[in-house]
């Protein structure tokens, strides 16, 4: 799967209360949380975020709170990824779970600039800057990881598991 | 092997593990709330099976946003409340009969020992307190368990910390989880277990400790966890509602690091908006003044802390330009703090008791903050807007400090006010 599109920036330890506050918590409905993504951070980032934009951090993204909220909101307001210097362990169980692409690379998550055109291949974690012209690679997902992906998300792969 | 590495072998079938190693284990308890088990319940439903692994160990609890505070919480509870009776869940706690779900569990002896527990709630980690294993996950992956009862793990590897000395007057296991994360930072932990040793844990309460592994998230650890032994045994004695293991880690047992803490000249501490990893000794923030001090939550919202709160209050008023909010954890806590005559105490103190809720804890309802207001709290996160308002700012404490400020109407410590 190809993604590519415009940066949004954001510094270290972006948690989930940021991501999607609590306030909001009282439903669960995609397109309610993804009205409020990021908007602790940014109030205007919920209008100005462009299907397939993309997300760059710094370290511990995602810290905080188990709420799978957060990564739904973050996809349903069309995010196509986001590439950090590291997450959050819930975080990044969920994101896996719910099918929204991340990275890990410390790397890009330096030299990426807000508003840069970025190109990623999920599958081979390779990260180009279109912008500056510079390629960046990403840590390689465990293979066990992979195959929940390639299920289709963790549904899916119990779902599989338990018609066997 | 660590008792981490011991209990999540024994939950894989398996004589080792190894950190690193990924793992399919099965659980004790699946647990979710009113915020997490509605997405969970979709997903499960998704699963296309027609009832969960175990009714009586998938544990629902509606603590976060009951009594219900609007219409969408309303719908939110109620689909907990169909979904446990259409599987006939033993475990669903009705408000009347509930708590907040990790003061809750341990109470009731739902969780023991040597467990190993997951929740979709990012404090699941307390039960470690008690020497399980418990982590917190999403709602999908909840779902998963709840239908398989297993679900995958990456062993973790494990820190040490030892505290050594002697604990001096007000300094609580709040104080002495604030030290580790102040020390090794909100990620310090990021995907390892914090093991907590050393005589000052092993002298401290199950509530103590079950304070310290409660914020092991906090430093992004997977779990938290303290070796269970005679303290614990009188506590799950007469509780537990399944057998429960002792394990213990091995002289030679392997840790990736080792802090060594001598508390004997210790303050209280304050953790400083907006990251838990703030932390001050409580003498370098008499300068805050606060308009509410929080006292309860899955932190320190068990007796102990109440008491140590009325302990503070006897006799004296809460600041006139102060909201003093009590939120005792669960029923039982309720009960017995109205018993011990601590209820008295808080109301001529001039505070407000609360039912048990998560309320404001993560600016829910029952207390969140207007812009510019300042709040102590024995609560867990101190993140923007936390609490209510982008512009409000929560520091996090222990409940004597909690109380003291209350009274002095800024941050201050318990021996301003003696
Ligand atoms: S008391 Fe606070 S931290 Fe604990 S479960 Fe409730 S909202 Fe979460």
């Amino acid at each position: 799967m190809d993604i590519k599109g415009k940066v949004w920036r954001f510094g270290n330890d972006v948690d989930t209360d940021v991501i999607i506050p609590a306030r909001y918590l009282n439903t669960s409905d995609p397109r309610e949380l993804a009205a409020h993504c990021m908007e602790d951070a940014d109030p205007q980032f919920p209008t100005k975020v462009q299907k397939g934009d993309i997300i760059v951090a710094g370290k511990n993204f995602g810290c905080g709170s188990s709420r799978e909220h957060a990564p739904i909101a973050i996809k349903e307001a069309g995010v196509s990824c986001v590439i950090a210097k590291s997450y959050a362990r819930i975080f990044y169980r969920n994101a896996f779970n719910i099918g929204l692409p991340i990275l890990e690379s410390a790397e890009a998550a330096e030299d990426i600039a807000e508003g840069d055109l970025v190109e990623v291949d999920v599958n081979t974690g390779l990260i180009k800057n279109l912008t500056r012209s510079k390629e960046y690679t990403a840590t390689q997902v465990p293979p066990f990881m992979q195959g929940i992906i390639n299920a289709g998300g963790l549904i899916n792969y119990v779902a599989e598991r338990l018609k066997k | 092997m660590t008792i981490t590495e011991k209990i999540l072998a024994a939950h894989a079938g398996k004589d080792r593990v190894e950190p690193g190693e990924l793992i399919n284990v099965r659980v004790d308890l699946v647990l979710a709330n009113d915020i997490t088990a509605p997405v969970a319940i979709r997903e499960f439903e998704k699963i296309g099976v027609n009832r969960v692994y175990d009714p009586e160990r998938v544990t629902l609890v509606p603590d976060h946003f009951v009594p219900n505070k609007d219409i969408k919480s309303a719908e939110q509870a109620k689909m907990l409340r169909e979904f446990s009776r259409r599987h006939s869940l033993t475990n669903y706690f009705e408000v009347g009969r509930m708590g907040i779900e990790h003061c809750l569990l341990p109470e009731q002896g739902l969780v023991g020992p040597g467990d190993l527990v997951i929740g979709a709630d990012s404090h699941t980690c307390t039960y470690g307190g008690i020497g399980a294993f418990s982590t917190g996950m999403g709602s999908t992956d909840i779902a998963a368990a709840m239908a398989t009862g297993e679900t995958w793990l990456k062993v973790p590897e494990s820190i040490k910390f030892i505290y050594k000395g002697e604990l001096p007057r007000w300094v609580s296991g709040k104080d002495l989880i604030l030290l580790a994360i102040g020390k090794i930072g909100v990620d310090g932990a990021l995907y390892r277990a914090m093991e907590f040793t050393g005589p000052v844990i092993e002298n401290l309460s199950v509530d103590g400790r079950l304070t310290m592994a409660n914020m092991a998230v906090e430093a992004g650890a997977k779990n938290g966890i303290v070796a269970p032994d005679e303290i614990t045994r009188r506590y799950v004695e007469g509780r537990a509602k399944r057998p429960y293991v002792f394990y213990s880690s091995d002289p030679d047992a392997r840790y990736v690091e080792v802090y060594e803490f001598d508390v004997t000249n210790m303050e209280p501490l304050v953790a400083f908006p907006h990251l838990p990893e703030n932390v001050r000794p409580v003498s370098e923030a008499a300068e805050v003044k606060i308009d509410q001090s929080v006292i309860g939550s899955c932190t320190n919202g068990r007796i102990e802390d109440l008491r140590e709160a009325a302990t503070i209050l006897r006799g004296k008023k809460v600041h006139r330009d102060v909201r003093l909010i009590i939120f005792p954890g669960t029923q039982e806590i309720y009960r017995q703090a109205m018993h011990e005559g601590l209820f008295d105490v808080f109301l001529d103190a001039g505070a407000a008791i609360s039912t048990p809720t998560c309320g404001p804890c993560l600016g829910g309802h029952s207390g969140i903050l207007a812009e510019g207001e300042r709040c102590v709290a024995t609560t867990n996160r101190n993140f923007v807007g936390r609490m209510g308002h982008t512009g409000s700012e929560v520091y996090l404490s222990n409940p004597a400090v909690a109380a003291a400020s209350a009274i002095l109407g800024r941050i201050g410590s318990p021996g301003e006010v003696e």
